[in-house]
């Protein structure tokens, strides 16, 4: 059992002023909101951009403003922005951040100053890819997977400069990463307060634990490739670089494979795609059993299934290259893995149902947010089942199929979950609670808008209507109708957009003017809920560490005599 | 309670949209409709999960919502119940997964018969070349294209000179006739797309790609670029031309061969072309078959 460092309290940096609290704060909790209100600021950026992109589709020719160039530069900056710097930052640096030390026990993360370096990482990286907006040529417009040649060549929006700033940002934001999930994994393996074993561990911890992992095996890969295709930009290099045509003249690069980068990035952007999903997967594992009274159904399946997923998800990265023009042999293989996936992931989705079956079930907002997750996760997974399956991606991969089906599975589905954390969480991180029909009115436009959005989408899709197109134009197959639903999924877009405002304006009021949250609203059995004070103070646990006797999911025991008993009561 | 009537709303609905939306597959032109039908399965098995799923969500909302004296169940495992979860998605799983790699067995499998066709891509137009009387496409590379030898056919390769070079025109297929579409590109990637054909696949600098298909349905139909080539993505668009064997034939005697381009051209590019060529030491054998 861990319990040296957790019990040493030498590790723990104590502030002496305002700055060394607030600003270079080397306490987890103050660096989860910082990374947090960071990557919601960048988040509101790519929202904004979102709702650009919707306004050029959903009534072409009406902006005349935004030109196919800054389509393609929002709809560039708006994916990198939502995968990397806002999902992957928000769910492990801001979530992953505050529950790991209270969750486990723990007085903070084991290397404080390491975790507030990475912290000033992450906003140098947000800094440099803001840059891009501003330096000539605006920034890149290749897509967010930044494909070569076309990312560094004539013809791409920001192939001069806007490139340099997302490929430099990159790196950082790597770096910072790599200095956040080292914490991440050495605190859960070694911080763990006494009887925390790993199998009493809430699944949230499980989920963002794995979810490190991945990242510091996966990150490498788009670190590698951003440098390689930085000195492909600015060195004369040709990693990714063949001959080719360039603004009329044969290119001095050759023997480069556009395809190498491909595999590097996918290498990274497949497992990127669960290192978000498996903390949402986690946190709404917890939210479901707090809310539903009931202990999560099959934990140490459960648990198995967040760690056989993340390996999987290493074997899986070509199936975004199934019309690339790689070996197409290979499609045999990855569409097997992929559709192997399914199944622990189906699993999780039973327990989740299995969790609510014959539970108590509660309403409350951060439950809904819980339960609407569900519903777009089991959309967004079967329609991965259809690119996943080799031969049916052929004519749906590049059409608003695929738009459709990421966005549900890894847009919409952890954003659900990011809600819900947030509204769940939030009582204790301020120790105030939000409006409850605010909450309500916020969570039923955003579910039904963004099925609204996305469910149309798909069918366009399965017609052939391509994505990254600035307009449609005239194309036999495209019928008047598929204009019309263009302009109806961007009035959905933009009452969605409109929503958020109820979000930010009842969290904000909320902090200042909301009643006192009392220290276990929702009557949690983990530990993050068992702190002496709330919010929590530095140290987390006042003089004496937490003795956890059981796992994080005793509600409704029979013969207890509440509907929940936490992990630090002892045993009969 | 809301919630659980929405979602049975969000599913039955669902249901309905997919029944009157008028948006769903275009009539296919050519012999992939083994793909279409692994979509259809996959279909079927995805919607029988998805209504169950969720409307067992829904029941279970209602049915378990907290209300006074009501508690919930302790029962933190059930291995048997998830045992035959795991079996029958399993089985679910492997029902998709093999129309879906039957019909990819064809896919990569080329008929020997195949005619060979190129499709040349670059920002952001599409050109097309036909082997000519021999059958076999010279060979050809980004570092021979100049102002008269726009798609890079190497001059010194004696199979290119009957190459039938079509720059700015539409592509034309005979109906009925495996093709193997070998696909090139002068730039950045590209991806050959004709949604009415099912299959597609990218273009990529530097090393030729390819697909195979055959057209079932005389008409016209449009190309597009699937893969973001840049500010021009979507205007990159041409036609391709279904016809019977014998109006295909009566058009491809009315089109030019690298030969002809050749002998038109003026001697100072001529020159240019074969300084280009560089190459007294290229084999001519580079040929693509």
């Amino acid at each position: 059992m861990a319990t040296t460092l957790a019990d040493d309290l030498r590790p723990l940096h104590h502030p002496h002023s305002w700055v060394t609290r607030y600003i270079w704060s080397q306490d987890h909790k103050v660096i989860a909101i910082q990374y947090s209100c960071t990557a919601i600021a960048i988040g509101l950026v790519a929202l904004v951009l979102s709702a650009l992109m919707r306004l050029q589709l959903g009534f072409p020719g009406a902006f005349p403003a935004i030109t196919p160039d800054n389509y393609l530069q929002f709809v560039s900056m708006h994916g990198m922005i939502m995968v990397v710097y806002l999902l992957t930052a928000l769910l492990l640096g801001g979530f992953g951040n505050y529950l790991i030390p209270l969750m486990i026990g723990a007085r903070d993360m084991v290397f404080p100053f390491v975790n507030m370096l990475s912290y000033w990482f992450y906003l140098l990286s947000v800094i440099v890819l803001v840059a891009g907006f501003f330096v000539p040529g605006g920034p890149t417009g290749a897509g967010w997977t930044l494909y070569p040649p076309q990312a560094i060549s004539e013809g791409t929006p920001g192939h001069q400069w806007g490139i340099v700033t997302m490929l430099v940002s990159l790196a950082i934001f790597v770096a910072a990463f790599t200095m956040g999930g080292l914490n991440y994994v050495t605190t859960v393996l070694q911080a763990r307060t006494r009887g925390m074993t790993l199998m009493r561990m809430p699944l949230s911890v499980w989920g963002i634990f794995t979810a490190s992992v991945m990242g510091l095996l996966a990150f490498p890969a788009l670190f590698v490739a951003a440098i390689m295709m930085l000195f492909d930009h600015l060195a004369g290099t040709s990693f990714f670089m063949p001959t080719m045509q360039s603004a009329g003249a044969i290119t001095s690069t050759q023997g480069g494979s556009p395809l190498l980068f491909q595999h590097l990035f996918w290498f990274f952007g497949h497992p990127e795609v669960y290192i978000v999903a498996l903390p949402a997967f986690g946190i709404v594992s917890d939210l479901v059993s707090v809310h539903a009274r009931r202990n999560i159904f099959g934990y140490r399946m459960m648990v198995w299934a967040i760690v056989i997923i993340g390996a999987l998800s290493f074997l899986v990265w070509a199936h975004h290259m199934y019309v690339s023009g790689m070996n197409p042999y290979f499609g045999f293989f990855f569409a097997t893995s992929t559709l192997i996936i399914a199944i622990p992931t189906a699993i999780k989705v039973y327990n989740w149902m299995l969790t609510l079956w014959r539970g108590n079930i509660h309403m409350r907002v951060p439950m809904l947010f819980a339960i609407a997750f569900i519903f777009t996760f089991i959309h967004g997974g079967l329609s991965g089942l259809f690119l996943g399956n080799v031969s049916v991606d052929v004519p749906l991969s590049d059409t608003f199929f695929v738009v459709a089906h990421f966005h549900m599975v890894m847009g919409v589905s952890p954003v659900l979950v990011i809600f819900g954390a947030i509204y769940h969480w939030y009582p204790k991180i301020t120790g105030r609670m939000w409006n409850e029909t605010l909450g309500k009115l916020h969570f039923w436009i955003t579910f039904l808008g963004v099925y609204a959005i996305f469910l149309p989408m798909h069918y366009l899709g399965i017609l052939g209507v391509p994505r990254r197109y600035y307009a449609l134009g005239q194309a036999d197959f495209i019928p008047p109708s598929v204009h019309l639903a263009n302009q109806w999924i961007s009035i959905a877009a933009l009452a969605v957009f409109a929503a958020q405002s109820l979000f930010f304006f009842n969290m904000i009021w909320s902090l200042f003017r909301g009643p006192k949250a009392d220290p276990n609203p929702w009557g949690a059995a983990s530990l993050e809920w068992q702190t002496p004070q709330t919010p929590p103070a530095h140290g987390n646990w006042g003089p004496k560490l937490p003795i956890v006797y059981r796992w994080a999911y005793d509600y409704s025991v029979p013969g207890a005599e509440r509907d929940f008993i936490p992990q630090t009561e002892p045993r009969a | 309670m809301p919630i659980a009537v929405a979602i049975a709303v969000l599913v039955f609905g669902s249901v309905a949209f997919h029944l009157l939306s008028p948006w769903w597959r275009t009539p296919i032109a050519s012999n992939w409709g083994s793909i279409d039908s692994a979509l259809d399965v996959t279909l079927w098995i995805c919607a029988a999960a998805f209504v169950l799923l969720n409307l067992f969500l829904a029941w279970a909302l209602v049915r378990y919502r907290h209300r006074p004296g009501h508690h919930a169940h302790y029962e933190p495992e059930n291995s048997r119940l998830e045992k035959r979860l795991t079996f029958w998605t399993a089985i679910g799983i492997a029902g998709m997964l093999a129309p879906g790699l039957a019909a990819w067995g064809k896919f990569v499998s080329v008929p020997k018969d195949a005619t060979i066709i190129e499709a040349v891509g670059q920002q952001w137009q599409w050109s097309f070349r036909y082997p000519g009387p021999d059958g076999v496409l010279g060979a050809a590379a980004v570092k021979y294209v100049t102002p008269d030898n726009v798609l890079g056919l190497d001059p010194l390769d004696p199979y290119g000179r009957d190459d039938l070079l079509i720059e700015t025109g539409d592509l034309h297929l005979p109906l009925g006739k495996p093709v193997k579409i070998l696909l090139r590109s002068k730039d950045v990637l590209h991806d050959f797309y004709v949604p009415e054909f099912r299959a597609k696949m990218d273009l990529v600098p530097g090393i030729v790609t390819y697909f195979w298909m055959t057209p079932t349905k005389t008409g016209t139909f449009d190309i597009l670029c699937a893969e973001l080539c840049g500010t021009g993505h979507h205007q990159m668009r041409g036609k391709v031309v279904v016809e019977t064997p014998k109006a295909f034939a009566a058009w491809q005697a009315q089109q030019s061969s690298f030969g002809q381009i050749l002998a038109e051209a003026p001697p100072a590019a001529m020159s240019i072309l074969l300084i280009k060529a560089n190459a007294c030491t290229v084999p001519a054998s580079w040929s693509i078959r």
